[in-house]
């Protein structure tokens, strides 16, 4: 079990930076579905 | 419209966890362990994946690119520039697992030999094209700088995939896939492949849908300005 530990922080790194990159894109979305919402309450009044 | 896209994301993620799942039990308790580098060479089996899709990515930015250069449509735009996005991601983990994987290897986390020194060159190739595009004042001419950055930058890809065979490097050569691997590995690996092809998929899908998003709020901004 020698070097485990290079093992389990190169899978380690891969899974943060892959939910890393969802978790941002799911915040950018959240905003402009936040953004479109009042931009589109805005023209209707 | 909505259903059927809605549909395909479902389709592509239910796809993509399956599939690493497979990839995971594969890697870790199928395969076995090699003689040479022990353990430590399970980081293989993730990191030749992450590579080709990276390349997949950089060849997808490519295409797209000239389509957008020859129409100038928005929509060819958006797929190179979501491409773009994620290749840059993959080549941050393949940068990034190398080194793990060499540290106990080779002794040294970096050297500079030719498939380090070109896979790090093509890593700021594609920074630059998204960095052109955030700075350029209006969108269209950084759709179009990024393009052309798009298109000359490729040429890198087959420079780092070949650097191995072409130059005497410290960095396995693709001989690996002909004679280095047992059939237990090869099927780990061609399982891993389908699994971050199919994630690339999906999160190129997705940041594009960001994308046609994004100018969907430009757009009703503009109207609103009016």
């Amino acid at each position: 079990m020698e070097n485990l530990g290079y093992l389990l922080a190169a899978y380690t790194i891969i899974w943060v930076i892959v939910f890393g990159y969802v978790f941002f894109m799911q915040r950018k979305q959240r905003r402009l579905q936040q953004q479109i919402d009042a931009l589109r309450k805005s023209l209707d009044e | 419209m909505k259903g059927k896209h809605i549909l395909r994301d479902n389709v592509l993620l239910g796809l993509s966890l399956a599939l690493m799942i497979a990839a995971l039990y594969m890697v870790f308790v199928y395969v076995p362990t090699e003689k040479h580098t022990g353990i430590v060479q399970r980081i293989f089996y993730f990191h030749v994946p992450v590579a080709w899709v990276a390349f997949l990515a950089f060849f997808i930015t490519f295409i797209f690119s000239i389509l957008y250069l020859w129409k100038r449509e928005i929509k060819w735009d958006t797929i190179a520039h979501a491409s773009a996005e994620v290749g840059v991601i993959f080549t941050t983990l393949v940068l990034i697992t190398g080194p793990i994987w060499a540290k106990p290897v080779w002794g040294v986390w970096w050297t500079w030999d030719a498939r380090l020194t070109t896979s790090l060159v093509l890593w700021l190739i594609y920074i630059a094209y998204l960095l052109v595009r955030s700075f350029a004042t209006e969108p269209a001419r950084g759709a179009r700088f990024s393009a052309v950055i798009g298109i000359v930058g490729f040429i890198d890809v087959p420079i780092v995939f070949l650097t191995v065979n072409l130059w005497r490097t410290q960095h396995p050569t693709t001989m690996i896939f002909e004679d280095g691997l047992t059939t237990s590995m090869l099927m780990t690996l061609m399982v891993c492949i389908a699994a971050f092809t199919v994630l690339y998929v999906l999160l190129t899908v997705q940041s594009a849908n960001l994308k046609s998003l994004e100018t969907d709020v430009k757009l009703l901004r503009s109207t609103q300005a009016e």
